[in-house]
């Protein structure tokens, strides 16, 4: 399984991808803010998004699964 | 609000360092104190120092510290005779101050209306204008119309800052150094501008190559006039935030110095401001300066002008709040004393400046003549992702500059911040950088030390 963690705890500013769309590794994936800064979160390797675990507006730990890559 | 002098029972609507350290003035002046906290916040140690806490609720600032009815209902419940902002979170809110004033609780802090009229960027460059006061050449754009935008950088030239009209704290501001960025900021600008500030009003103006910012303190007493105290350098950044404030300003000609006191003291008339507030300035290479924006509160450097001028400014303005005369009369009554530098210490990677939260196994800051710690967490305490990173400002008071640096750096190596990683090492690479000793710096110098650029 192609997961795509939270590098940080923090809070879902941005998702910039939707199921089904095909991602590059390198890109990014979601914004996290955390203490009041922008954090993105990039994808690891190539993929398609299979399921997103997260919406905006949640909160994230360290190590949370934010998307599964297909 | 004619209390005359029976403030006995203040509410904090804040947290962390800055409640910390108006308690401080508080207990000088007895007057009972009343804090709220979100869960989060739960061991923090100004929760310990009031003399009484409310949980207000979960961490989400939107869930707690913004919570405006809760607030207030607490202050009523507790018969508070007034409310203290600090900074950020609702201090620059004027629903909030009229919704405090109409409960018939003093606001601590200048009219809603002024609040009203600075917080609104394009208002209060309207105002300035009108004033006499010098602003950098910039747009209003309301309707976040990008076409105006372009049009207006092809004219003033790249390049151009965009930023939220509401904004502030540098957040939703992005440089734009040609249409093409411009392009593509602005979608995601105006919609940071939305989210952080409630309006997706946007403001774009000439960027200036190489500006300081220098901002002055500025108080207005209950007779309506407004005294200056100095200005303070904060052009340390990253990431568009202060990270080193010093006064006086190093490598500021007398003549500039005076001709930027003297707008401060012009822009704060202009609109009649009574209690503490500041007016940032962006300075640029031939000494001009120009009117950036007001921030009607108390500011986190405040301690800098505090060390210079031995002025006490959260006393100053709990006075004034209850119409009581400053302890002076003239400008000339105010003076200052040596150099002060404060030192943001944040809970971050002090070269990427990645946030860093964790458990804050170990602090300890050297005491001693002319350091001041303001601090809002103490070992043991957990710093959470849900507040801005700072955990404390370092405050160096000296004779002179050199005096003051010297003594910085050792503050520095003596200092002991572990379990998380903070800044700390930042500052003492910035203690050999040339710029920083010798005060020739501006607010891209730290972007480009870190780049290893020459400049």
């Amino acid at each position: 399984m192609k997961e795509i963690q939270s590098s940080m705890a923090g809070t879902v500013f941005q998702l910039l991808v939707g199921e089904g769309d095909s991602v590059t590794a390198g890109q990014t994936v979601i914004v996290l803010e955390s203490m009041k800064m922008e954090i993105p979160v990039e994808a690891q390797m190539d993929g398609t998004v299979g399921e997103i675990k997260v919406a905006e507006g949640d909160f994230v730990n360290e190590g949370d699964v934010l998307v599964v890559l297909a | 609000m004619e209390r005359g002098m029976g403030m006995k029972k203040l509410l904090i609507a804040n947290r962390g360092e800055i409640a910390l350290r108006i308690i401080r003035t508080c207990k000088k002046m007895k007057i009972q104190t009343v804090v709220v906290y979100s869960e989060a916040d739960a061991e923090l140690p100004y929760i310990k120092e009031a003399d009484k806490a409310y949980l207000i609720g979960p961490p989400q600032v939107s869930q707690s510290y913004l919570k405006m009815n809760e607030i207030l209902e607490i202050a009523k419940k507790e018969k508070a005779d007034a409310i203290h902002p600090g900074y950020g979170l609702l201090s620059e809110n004027a629903q909030f101050a009229r919704m405090v004033e109409e409960a018939g609780i003093i606001f601590i802090g200048p009219s809603p209306a002024i609040i009203e009229s600075m917080g609104d960027k394009i208002k209060a460059r309207k105002t300035m204008i009108e004033a006499g006061v010098p602003v950098v050449p910039g747009q209003e754009n309301e309707s976040a119309d990008l076409e105006a935008a372009k049009l207006f950088a092809s004219e003033a030239g790249y390049p151009v800052m965009l930023k939220a009209s509401n904004g502030g704290g540098g957040v939703g501001m992005v440089r734009c150094d040609n249409e093409q960025a411009l392009t593509q900021h602005f979608e995601s600008t105006k919609k940071r501008s939305q989210a952080y500030f409630g309006s997706g009003s946007l403001f774009i103006e000439k960027y200036i190559a190489n500006a300081r910012h220098i901002e002055v303190q500025i108080f207005g007493d209950t007779n309506g006039n407004v005294f200056h105290l100095f200005e303070r350098n904060c052009s340390m950044q990253r990431r568009n935030q202060k990270i080193i404030e010093e006064a006086p300003s190093p490598n500021l000609s007398q003549s500039a110095r005076e001709n930027i006191l003297e707008i401060a003291v012009l822009a704060a008339e202009s609109v009649g401001y009574k209690n503490a507030g500041t007016i940032e300035m962006i300075v640029d290479e031939e000494e001009n300066a120009y009117f950036l924006e007001m921030n009607t509160r108390l500011q986190v450097e405040h301690p800098v002008t505090e060390m210079i001028t031995g002025i006490d400014l959260v006393e100053w303005q709990i006075n004034t709040a209850q119409g009581l005369p400053l302890p002076i009369q003239d400008q000339h009554e105010i003076t200052e004393q040596g150099h002060a530098i404060e030192y943001r210490v944040y809970a971050e990677d002090p070269f990427t400046f990645i946030p860093s939260p964790g458990l804050l196994s170990e602090m300890e800051v050297s005491a001693g003549e002319g350091i001041r710690v303001d601090y809002g967490y103490q070992k043991g305490n957990k710093v959470t992702p849900f507040y801005d990173p700072m955990i404390a400002k370092i405050i160096i008071h000296a004779q002179s500059r050199e005096e003051c640096l010297e003594k910085s750096k050792k503050v520095m190596k003596d200092s002991k911040i572990e379990g998380l990683k903070s800044n700390i090492p930042l500052f003492t690479a910035l203690m050999d950088a040339e710029e920083f000793k010798r005060g020739n710096y501006h607010t891209q110098t730290l972007q480009n030390i870190l780049k290893g650029e020459k400049k």
